[in-house]
């Protein structure tokens, strides 16, 4: 296939789907699968062969819409319809009523507005719209053109100039300006160049990337394509866990797909690029999200980070210039060269262009994966999007970023997300994990829970991680137990201030953020615990009822 | 401390071999320079039963291993000013902690001590305080002022934080604080 | 890279050193002290310890000095409150971690831990201990780990892997349960990679690797990678 072919397959394509007057999304991802979703598509099939309307209904399977806690969940085309808790029954309504007479089926409908309203979804474009299985469904929504821009009108130097101008900054964690990190690859001694696209998201509770992957996998693939394109490099491996085989097959269809028609390969599409695409495995583990420990896994041993310098820019795989990118990072790539540095840097907050993706939960009533403009405010976030708070509870502390994020009071909802604001306030963007704690339930429990996570997830390699976390869950143990002392919030702030001033790697450095923001924010539920022995959601206190503690 | 009155001193002896009073008592000659500063007012070596009202210096060898040591050493920590843990078993727990490394440490060396180990009629006798279930250096129970650890803490360490509390000074504990 | 000499302070004392030098060589060679456990002369750098920190003028952040290289202009310290702080909290973790029982160990008076500890100031460890119980592996001829004085500083493993090329000795588990381990978790008498060379027990700081039936400060031996290195280099 030539570059030229692409443009082809997208004009067949798109005649192809216009001859249908409405088209079935079936969500088929992780969330909707385990809810019926693959019966379900068949009954779709079933019903539009069965009526008649085969010509005029086009039944895809695609990827998640977001609405996660609703499925499984249909949408119709045009019109974005989205029909929750879908059942074959209803399923047979939709088709009678909207697909034959025209009639959206008003009370089966997804109703919250804002839910969609407050989104904007660039890098979820396509998730829920198109069928990963496709690449002409992909194609027909513009996909690969900005790779064919890239390879017949812009050089190297000007992709990055382009993402430089974008203002794109990496979805990871740390914000790192994504065409720094090219430029310094491109510009690396040494070769071979390699790219790592993270789709490791050990975080609990976050599944944005794995959607991103199920959903639209050919974004993810154009995406390293410029990458290669732009820092020299020809091999990028895609590493994931085991625990994601949909996203894992869904890959590998997209990348045999791809090679198939030699949008990867040698001679990518007849031009002198040369790309090849591995996916590699690990077991699963926190810490091998960190970039050095993907290194040392993909390289074949322990997942476990070493020190920075030397930079992955400098001497990553096998010692050689490596760029890591998140996998949500790496889907906004092709959108930005498709429209223009200038065009994205405009979406967002002024120092935080773009959007991201955050999975939201916890006690809320619409959980699910949305993707907002960056500088939302945390109230628009859980109120607006989230529907609030179930049972008519007050919210009483925000999660911002995974297991080792900070735990935010009522009082800082209007906090606009960014990576500058988040971490101003003591909690980081992480991979975009964002619990709702209600009122009834205790701060002291739920910094326990999340140090419990860390010290399961510490590699073991420094010490300040290793012991010291377990130090910290022992205190929290104590005071949960009655045993507390005053003194052990003083001991819990050093200790944590020191674990993180010490600690190796971002996991150590981060772990102890929900124990650093309750005891800035919520002292007074420490004392209360401490002092009066007293847990308001009556969470603790529990094993050691009536036993004497000497 | 009164300038006038000599300070009042004290030695404890919890779970230990006693190993830190031999070396106290190997202070040798220092011992009667000690014993012209303090009043000696407790301790294993006279014959005193009650743990007098207000100790100035007091210092502990030991782990605390059963119910009556501890309440023995929360006594003694209320009546003393500057109460020190003298050798590895206050400080850390040592020999005398290594039955937390088993699962019901407690019973398994009541029963190592009166039944496998006895030759004639092998009983765990009652009349010995109750055993808590795992063994505590004092600072886990108690607040500890200075740490001289050591298995035991030789003589002139003793001596050297003996004569800076004297002094009314803070031992300096960098390069003085051998383990074991 | 040009291969002009760096210039910078440890210590307010101006140095002199050349390009790709870590900090900790540099200070080596000034004769300033920094502590250290994971690392060793002659072996790659591992940085778990985390004993060597310092600060370096202009950043928040704590540096590994074993791994950090010098850069123009740097000022170190080495040795400010706040360090000597933290140093003596990341001792008093290692001390409680496990079941380090100076008085009845092998290596008592023989032993890094022991030795750091008694340097810095470490009197008493204010955190609770975990009094650990793994079985001793004694079983090999002469060569005895008990796990219950390791402090996870991997020398064993790289001596093992880089100086030796057995590979014999590895890590297995993560976070607090993470352990050395022997072949594929095999007793050590069983092992089929181990060429009973020693190095291990040679290079061990603690008590955790030793020779039976010999005096530990024999068979202690903390030169014995680099000595082999600069043979092999000669
Ligand atoms: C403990 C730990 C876990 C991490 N997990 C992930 C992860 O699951 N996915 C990810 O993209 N980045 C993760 N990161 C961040 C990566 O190290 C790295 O910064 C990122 O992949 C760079 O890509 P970006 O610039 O596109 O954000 C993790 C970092 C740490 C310290
Ligand atoms: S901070 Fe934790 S996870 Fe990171 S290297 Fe240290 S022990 Fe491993
Ligand atoms: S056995 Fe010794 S050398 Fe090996 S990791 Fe443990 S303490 Fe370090
Ligand atoms: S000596 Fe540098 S971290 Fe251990």
């Amino acid at each position: 296939m030539r570059l030229a072919d692409i443009q082809k397959i997208a004009e067949i394509e798109v005649d192809f789907q216009r001859a249908y007057k409405y088209r079935i999304n079936v969500c088929c991802s992780s969330g909707c699968i385990p809810l019926g979703a693959i019966n379900l598509l068949k009954t779709f099939q079933d019903l539009v062969t069965e009526h008649g309307v085969i010509e005029n209904c086009l039944v895809a399977r695609t990827g998640c819409v977001g609405t996660c806690s609703v499925g499984p969940v249909v949408v119709v085309e045009p019109g974005d319809y989205i029909y929750e808790k879908v059942t074959p029954e209803k399923a047979r309504k939709i088709v009678i009523d909207h697909i034959i007479l025209g009639l959206p089926v008003k009370k089966l409908l997804f109703e919250n507005k804002t839910f969609i309203e407050k989104q904007h979804r660039l890098v979820l474009r396509n998730a829920g719209k198109i069928d990963p299985y496709r690449i002409e469904d992909y194609i027909a929504s513009g996909g690969y053109s900005a790779l064919v821009k890239c390879l017949t009108k812009l050089s190297p130097q000007e992709v990055i100039d382009e993402i430089a101008a974008s203002g794109l900054r990496g979805r990871g964690g740390a914000g790192f300006p994504t065409a720094k990190k090219w430029s310094f690859v491109s510009r690396a001694h040494g070769s071979p160049k390699y790219i790592i696209a993270n789709l490791d998201e050990g975080d609990p509770g976050v599944f944005a990337n794995r959607t991103l992957a199920e959903a639209d996998p050919h974004a993810l693939i154009e995406g390293l394509l410029i990458a290669g394109y732009a820092i020299g490099a020809e091999k990028a491996f895609i590493y994931t866990r085991a625990e994601y085989p949909l996203a894992i097959d869904t890959l590998k269809k997209a990348i045999n797909k791809a090679s198939e028609l030699n949008i990867i390969g040698k001679n990518v599409l007849g031009t002198s690029l040369n790309f090849d695409i591995e996916i590699r495995l690990g077991a699963g583990a926190f810490v091998a999200g960190e970039e050095t420990a993907i290194i040392a896994s993909v390289e074949g041993r322990r997942a476990m980070p070493r020190p920075r310098p030397p930079y992955p820019a400098t001497a990553g795989l096998w010692g050689k210039p490596t760029v890591i990118q998140n996998v949500e990072t790496l889907a906004n790539i092709p959108l930005i060269l498709q429209n223009g540095g200038a065009w994205f840097s405009k979406i967002g907050s002024p120092n935080c262009a773009g959007t991201k993706c955050f999975s939201i939960t916890g006690k809320i009533n619409n959980p699910g994966l949305i993707e907002v403009p960056m500088g939302i405010t945390l109230r628009e976030v859980i109120f607006d999007i989230g529907g609030g708070i179930p049972e008519n509870r007050s919210l009483k502390a925000v999660l911002v970023g995974g297991p080792s994020g900070g735990c935010l009071p009522d009082i800082l909802l209007d906090l606009p997300i960014d990576y500058e604001s988040l971490k101003t306030a003591g909690a980081i963007m992480g991979s975009g994990g964002i619990v709702a704690i209600d009122d009834q339930s205790c701060l002291i429990d739920t910094a326990k829970f999340f140090i419990d996570f860390c010290v399961a997830e510490s590699c073991g390699k420094c010490t300040p991680c290793r012991v010291g976390l377990v130090k910290i869950k022992e205190i929290f143990k104590k005071i949960m137990q009655g045993e507390g002392k005053i003194e052990d919030i003083n001991l819990l702030s050093k200790l944590s201030t020191f674990i993180t001033e010490t600690s190796l790697c971002g996991l150590g450095q981060t772990a102890p953020n929900p124990v650093l923001t309750t005891l800035r924010y919520f002292k007074q539920e420490y004392v209360e615990h401490l002092v009066d022995r007293s847990c308001k959601a009556d969470k603790c206190f529990k094993e050691n009822k009536g036993v004497n503690i000497n | 401390m009164d300038k006038n009155k000599k300070p009042t001193f004290a030695t404890v002896w919890l779970s230990g071999c006693s190993g830190c009073h031999m070396s106290f008592l190997d202070l040798d000659e220092a011992l009667i320079e000690i014993a012209n500063k303090v009043q000696l007012v407790y301790s294993p070596l006279i014959d005193i039963k009650e743990f007098p009202e207000q100790v100035t210096i007091t210092l502990v060898e030991g782990a605390i291993a059963n119910e009556e040591q501890l309440s023995m050493i929360k006594k003694v920590r209320t009546r003393t000013s500057i109460l020190v843990a003298l050798g590895d078993c206050a400080v850390t727990g040592n020999v005398t902690a290594l039955r937390n490394t088993e699962i019901d440490g407690d019973k398994k060396v009541l029963k190592r001590a009166f039944i496998e180990t006895s030759d004639i009629n092998p009983q765990i006798p009652n009349e010995v305080s109750k055993l808590l279930k795992k063994v505590y250096p004092l600072h886990e129970k108690i607040p500890v002022d200075y740490y001289i650890p050591g298995c035991p803490p030789s003589p002139e360490n003793i001596l050297y934080f003996l004569t800076e509390l004297l002094a009314e000074k803070s031992p300096q504990v960098e390069k003085r604080t051998k383990f074991g | 890279m040009t291969n002009e000499p760096i210039n910078l302070t440890i210590d307010n004392i101006k140095v002199t050193a050349k390009q790709d030098t870590t900090i900790l060589e540099v200070a080596k060679q000034y004769g300033i002290n920094i502590p250290t456990l994971c690392e060793l002369e002659g072996l790659s750098s591992y940085s778990g310890c985390r004993l060597c920190l310092v600060e370096i003028r202009g950043s928040t952040k704590l540096f590994a000095a074993c791994t950090t290289p010098v850069t123009s202009g740097m000022e170190i310290t080495t040795n400010s409150d706040k360090l000597k702080e933290y140093r003596k909290i990341t001792l008093s973790l290692l001390l409680s971690e496990r079941t380090h029982i100076c008085s009845v160990c092998v290596a008592n008076g023989n032993c890094e831990l022991q030795d750091l500890s008694n340097e810095l100031g470490v009197d008493h460890v204010p955190f609770e201990r975990e009094w650990t119980n793994h079985t001793l592996d004694s079983g090999h001829n002469f060569l005895v780990i008990d796990r219950n004085r390791c402090i996870l500083c991997t020398r064993c493993i790289r001596v093992c892997q880089e100086t030796e090329g057995a590979h014999t000795l590895d890590l297995k588990n993560r976070g607090k349960d993470a352990q050395i381990t022997i072949d594929f978790d095999a007793l050590w008498k069983n092992s089929s990679s181990c060429t009973s060379c020693r190095k291990c027990a040679k290079v061990c700081p603690t008590g955790a690797i030793y020779v039976d039936d010999d005096f530990i400060s024999k068979t202690k031996d903390k030169n014995i990678a680099n000595f082999l290195l600069k043979r092999r280099q000669l």
